[in-house]
């Protein structure tokens, strides 16, 4: 068997949504370079619906292909929905993943929420923090 | 085009090695052991072959120790010479920080036995001197034992000097030479070496098989306890099909070393010389005392396992020290112990090249090379915060 499913290999070799938003109203990074792996998202966000995202990446090929899954997943859906995306469901909509590559689709999925966190710390909105964990409760890097 | 630039991981088995094996399989498949004719047909192969790999290597015959790789070859040298040590109350090893883990975990285990295991620093020219190892050597250093040359980064260490100071000091000195074996010049008599390592498929032999030489008189501590085959140091039946393959793969190697280096060599530095330019790079290992094959580089901003699944798709295969390739968290401890920092180490790609690569495939190297590196910066939010200058380039 191939280290990893076609449909990585397809999202990592062909990644949607790569690039920068020069007016978003999101963006959150996780991850640091010495771990190997960076990911930023940037989000534009227009009555509670997920317009625009984008992604950079620094990192492996299941790091890059979860990056480009999660923003395909969350593009025009609403802000609840987009709270509501798991590392799991990524890691799923890729055909799996590694054992030890799972981290990259938390990663993925804590760079949107933290680009979440920021829309609503620049918009003033109320939320309950505990929906937002910071990537240090992962032991990916420790 | 389909370039196998990883000869450092392995090498495609030459024809030599492979005619050398298949009569071993087919009509000669006895045990070297048996009394009958096809036993001591087998047995006459492995002599021969054994009388091969001492001439490579300018030892007696009787010094040669069949082993299923360098690994075992590894592990059995350095126990032994711990064992040897132990009895004589000496129990300080002096190594170098970039050893194969071969070696390092075989350190580590006896470090918890009580071994002061001291570990050189290669920082300094991405290699060691000779003279680190005569200062470091004490009245209690049961083995030195380094490397020949360095599988990632391809820095040749000053082997024979490290053996004259060695058999100056009477202390026993080991080298893993599985890089080395084939490519290079070695004569372990000439070069006071005591034990050495080699693994048959770094040179189109077989995988699975390997040697050691050990020093007439040298006791040897078995890994592999059972029957009296390598003369009760190692035990198990003889795997005489990869021992003659991997004798004829050395000989045919040793015959053509200088040749071989010329060509190589060549290629390499022209891989050197063109990756040199992609901007924010820099060449890991000793420029001088260089492995013909080696090409080593840190490419910042980036991470080494992406770079290498987008070169596989332009048919080239490499390989690098990132974490990510390893299935660790870390690094390649050799990158690390050179000094280069965690950020720089994920993005590191290793080229080792042989005698059949062509300049052709250096061509679609160097193509290719630095468009998939300038395509994955693209996509790095650290490429982009080193070029809007919050962050600070390393290289």
């Amino acid at each position: 068997m191939a280290l990893y499913s076609e449909k990585v290999m397809d999202h990592f070799t062909h990644p949607r949504n790569v690039g920068v938003i020069e007016d978003a109203n999101g963006i959150g990074e996780v991850g640091n370079a010495k771990c190997g792996d960076i990911m930023k998202i940037y989000l534009k966000i227009e009555d509670d619906i997920i317009k625009d995202v984008k992604f950079e990446t620094f990192g492996c090929g299941s790091a890059i292909a979860s990056s480009s899954m999660a923003t395909e997943m969350i593009k025009g859906k609403s802000i609840h929905e987009a709270m509501a995306l798991t590392n799991k469901a990524v890691a799923e909509a890729l055909d799996g993943l590694p054992a030890h590559k799972l981290h990259c689709s938390v990663l993925a999925e804590e760079a949107i929420k933290n680009a979440l966190k920021d829309y609503y710390d620049r918009a003033g909105l109320p939320y309950d923090e505990k929906d937002f964990p910071d990537c240090e409760h992962c032991e990916h890097c420790e | 085009m389909q370039v196998y630039a990883d000869n450092a991981a392995t090498t495609k088995m030459s024809q030599t090695a492979i005619d050398a094996m298949l009569p071993y399989m087919t009509t000669i498949y006895g045990n070297p052991s048996s009394l009958h004719s096809v036993g001591q047909k087998a047995k006459e192969a492995l002599d021969a072959a054994r009388e091969t790999v001492a001439q490579c290597l300018g030892c007696e015959p009787r010094e040669i120790i069949f082993t299923s790789g360098g690994s075992e070859a590894d592990n059995q040298a350095i126990i032994s010479a711990a064992r040897l040590g132990e009895k004589k109350g000496k129990k300080h090893i002096i190594s170098t920080a970039f050893e194969h883990h071969a070696v390092l975990h075989t350190l580590k285990k006896l470090e918890k036995e009580g071994f002061e295991v001291e570990l050189l620093d290669v920082r300094q020219g991405h290699n060691i001197t000779a003279q680190q190892v005569k200062d470091a050597i004490r009245p209690d250093t049961c083995l030195v034992t380094t490397m020949y040359a360095n599988n990632e980064i391809g820095s040749i260490l000053p082997i024979p000097e490290i053996g004259a100071i060695c058999k100056e000091a009477g202390v026993p000195f080991h080298t893993d030479a599985v890089q080395a074996v084939g490519h290079l010049h070695i004569n372990v008599k000439e070069q006071n070496i005591d034990m050495l390592s080699l693994s048959g498929h770094k040179f189109h032999g077989p995988k699975g098989i390997g040697a050691l030489y050990v020093r007439k008189g040298f006791p040897l501590v078995n890994i592999i306890e059972g029957g009296a085959q390598e003369r009760g140091k190692r035990a198990g039946t003889e795997n005489i099909p990869a021992i003659c393959g991997m004798a004829a793969a050395m000989k045919e190697a040793c015959d053509h070393i200088d040749e071989n280096a010329a060509k190589v060599s060549a290629m390499r530095d022209k891989l050197i010389e063109g990756l040199s330019k992609i901007p924010h790079s820099a060449v890991n290992g000793d420029l001088v005392h260089r492995l013909p094959g080696n090409v080593s580089f840190c490419f910042e901003g980036i991470e080494g396992e992406s770079l290498l699944l987008l070169l596989d798709q332009k048919g080239i295969c490499a390989s690098s020290g990132s974490a990510c390739t390893s299935g660790s968290l870390d690094p390649s401890h050799v990158l690390l112990a050179i000094g280069r920092v965690h950020d720089v180490a994920h993005g590191s790609l290793r080229l080792s090249l042989c005698e059949w690569n062509t300049m052709e495939e250096m061509d679609h190297i160097l193509k290719c090379v630095p468009e998939v590196v300038e395509y994955l910066r693209s996509m790095s939010p650290v490429w982009r915060d080193l070029q809007t200058g919050k962050r600070t380039y390393i290289l």
